[in-house]
């Protein structure tokens, strides 16, 4: 017994350790081959350089790719932050007939293969002779999108104390009063972090965009094309790591904020819970 | 007597007045949710409506000739190449998710168990590398196992092999490799919960009475964690058969999958109807595969209790 204890308590933290490493392989090799000057990507370098760099602002289609992926995210990210709130809100607060299976429909894009949601809304768009454009890619990201802000915001919104609204309410404030001074201040980190969230997706999200995108691309759509000339890999890596590292301080604020709604609302589930 | 009845007033008032209350409670829950439903009732069942009623129509050059027909479905069962798509890409979702399951659990296991006061910041750590580019991730894959990749040139310089192997890139376990580690964090955190949720006292009073770790484990804290499992599984095995990207980039030819032959109908094949029937037939299919693998996995816990 206690032999199979000291195995599991070394072996379990090696094991992580490994499984660690192997999760983060091949995030490590954007920014490495990223600065390599040779356009192949093998070990060894060939020399460090940031000429790859130093070209992505010289690159116009790359410039409008990235401004169609923010206009797209920003509203991808208000849209199914709002419908997030109003979901949220509605199975926190209130009890009404068919809460659960509502609740159902509007996660289950969660579980299904996006390639179907794609051709789906394709078809119904083509059906009703509307043209593809970046409006139909952010109505494709919101579905997509939805069930993560609704988790981030049911966890932010779940632990929150009923009683402080009735207090309010009580006290003689509105109905509207009571939300904008008592439960605003409380859920506003998780909205926050769902804002974030959901504008991380849409940035990086392609199969929604690939079906559904007009002839403007968005970031991943470039990439994608670029992907096909191997000469012009250094410069999509180049990209991928600047786009990492934003994907990252993004995430970090939406986890602080996260935590810190938690805390306020004495809520330790994760966001996923 | 005269309490009683100065108290019964507002009481039945207030059972008057609870009936409407509640009533109103339902219907403003209702109108709260109703914009978030109404958007997936028409950008999510009303589209998926729209693919089940164009399997059952034809093409017919450049429109869409509606009788009924189960062609569609004859050829997406019966025509090999889409059989053997379909088989293989339920195969490799079946490999994909047993894989991810597997390798997650004890990640899972470590933080809910000894995770301590970092759990949060492991579970971070975790996700962190799912937030970079989907599309890079799998070119990266690409560069780790091409033939002048990373693995490659590393194996070569530590002499194991001479030549670099052409068997790591362009086939079926390319796909399992870069397909497991794009789900890893999916499986990790509902197994995380699942662990999470469970009352450590029954651990303790498993031990009290006698068992040791394994049993412990095996007859307490996995059939436990089921829930987790089932949901891990979910979230992995049904998402998997729909990519058609990591196929395209490292499969090669014998990693191609359904989803590209659904893609194929919806771009240059322009044959929206034949599309349909694939994209309803590989729900249904893999719907039912992962129905059944979440059936098998209950009973084998049911039985292990």
């Amino acid at each position: 017994m206690t032999a199979i204890r000291n195995l599991l308590s070394r072996w379990l933290p090696a094991y992580a350790f490994v499984y660690i490493v192997f999760l983060y392989l091949p995030v490590v090799f954007l920014p490495i081959f990223s600065v390599n000057t040779s356009a192949s990507p093998k070990f060894p370098l060939a020399g460090l350089t940031l000429q790859w760099y130093r070209d992505l602002p010289n690159t116009p289609a790359l410039i409008d790719a990235t401004r169609n992926s923010l206009m797209v995210g920003v509203s991808a990210a208000l849209l199914s932050t709002i419908l997030g709130i109003c979901a949220a809100r509605a199975i926190t607060r209130y009890r009404f007939p068919g809460r659960r299976a509502i609740n159902g429909l509007i996660m289950a894009p969660l579980v299904l293969p996006e390639i179907i949601l794609a051709v789906s809304m394709l078809l119904v768009m083509l059906q009703l002779g509307l043209s593809l454009s970046l409006v139909t890619v952010v109505l494709g990201h919101v579905l997509v999108c939805i069930p993560y802000s609704l988790s981030v915001l049911t966890s932010g919104f779940e632990g929150f104390d009923r009683s402080l609204e009735e207090a309010s309410a009580d006290l003689g404030e509105t109905a509207f009063g009571t939300f904008r001074r008592v439960t605003l201040p409380m859920v506003a980190p998780a909205i926050i972090s769902s804002l974030l969230v959901s504008f991380t997706i849409s940035l990086d999200e392609f199969i929604m965009a690939f079906f559904l995108t007009g002839t403007e691309p968005t970031l991943p759509i470039y990439i994608w094309g670029q992907l096909r000339f191997a000469s012009k890999l250094p410069g999509v890596l180049a990209l991928g790591t600047l786009l990492l590292v934003g994907s990252f301080l993004l995430l970090t604020i939406a986890e602080v904020l996260r935590r810190r709604a938690a805390r306020r609302t004495q809520n330790t589930g994760g966001a996923f819970a | 007597m005269t309490a009683a009845a100065e108290g019964s007033p507002p009481l039945s008032l207030r059972r008057h007045r609870r009936n409407p209350l509640l009533q109103s409670e339902a219907a403003q829950g209702f109108a709260l949710i109703s914009p978030t439903f109404l958007y997936a009732l028409v950008l999510l069942v009303v589209p998926i409506l729209v693919v089940v009623a164009h399997s059952f129509w034809t093409q017919n050059y450049l429109t869409i000739d509606r009788t009924f027909t189960l062609e569609n479905y004859r050829i997406a069962l019966t025509e090999p190449i889409y059989r053997d798509l379909l088989v293989r890409s339920l195969w490799i979702s079946l490999l994909v998710s047993f894989f991810t399951v597997v390798l997650a659990y004890p990640i899972a296991f470590y933080i809910s168990f000894h995770g301590g006061r970092h759990k949060g910041l492991w579970l971070f750590l975790i996700t962190i590398p799912f937030w970079t580019s989907y599309l890079l991730r799998v070119m990266s894959w690409k560069v780790i196992l091409g033939y002048n990749g990373v693995l490659n040139s590393g194996l070569m310089g530590l002499g194991l092999i001479s030549e670099p192997s052409t068997a790591l890139l362009y086939n079926t376990s390319a796909v399992v490799i870069t397909l497991t580690h794009a789900w890893a964090a999916f499986a990790i955190l509902p197994i995380f919960v699942s662990l999470e949720k469970i009352d450590r006292s029954l651990i303790e009073a498993a031990t009290d009475l006698g068992d040791g770790p394994l049993r412990r484990f095996l007859r307490i804290t996995l059939p436990l964690s089921v829930p987790g499992i089932v949901s891990a599984i979910l979230i992995v095995m049904i998402p998997t058969v729909g990519d058609f990207v990591t196929p395209k980039l490292v499969g090669g030819k014998d990693g191609v999958m359904i989803a590209n032959a659904i893609q194929a109908q919806f771009g240059k094949g322009a044959n929206w109807p034949l599309g349909a029937a694939l994209s309803v037939t590989t729900m249904a299919v893999v719907t039912a595969m992962a129905a059944a693998t979440v059936l098998i996995i209950r009973s084998a816990a049911r039985m292990a209790r």
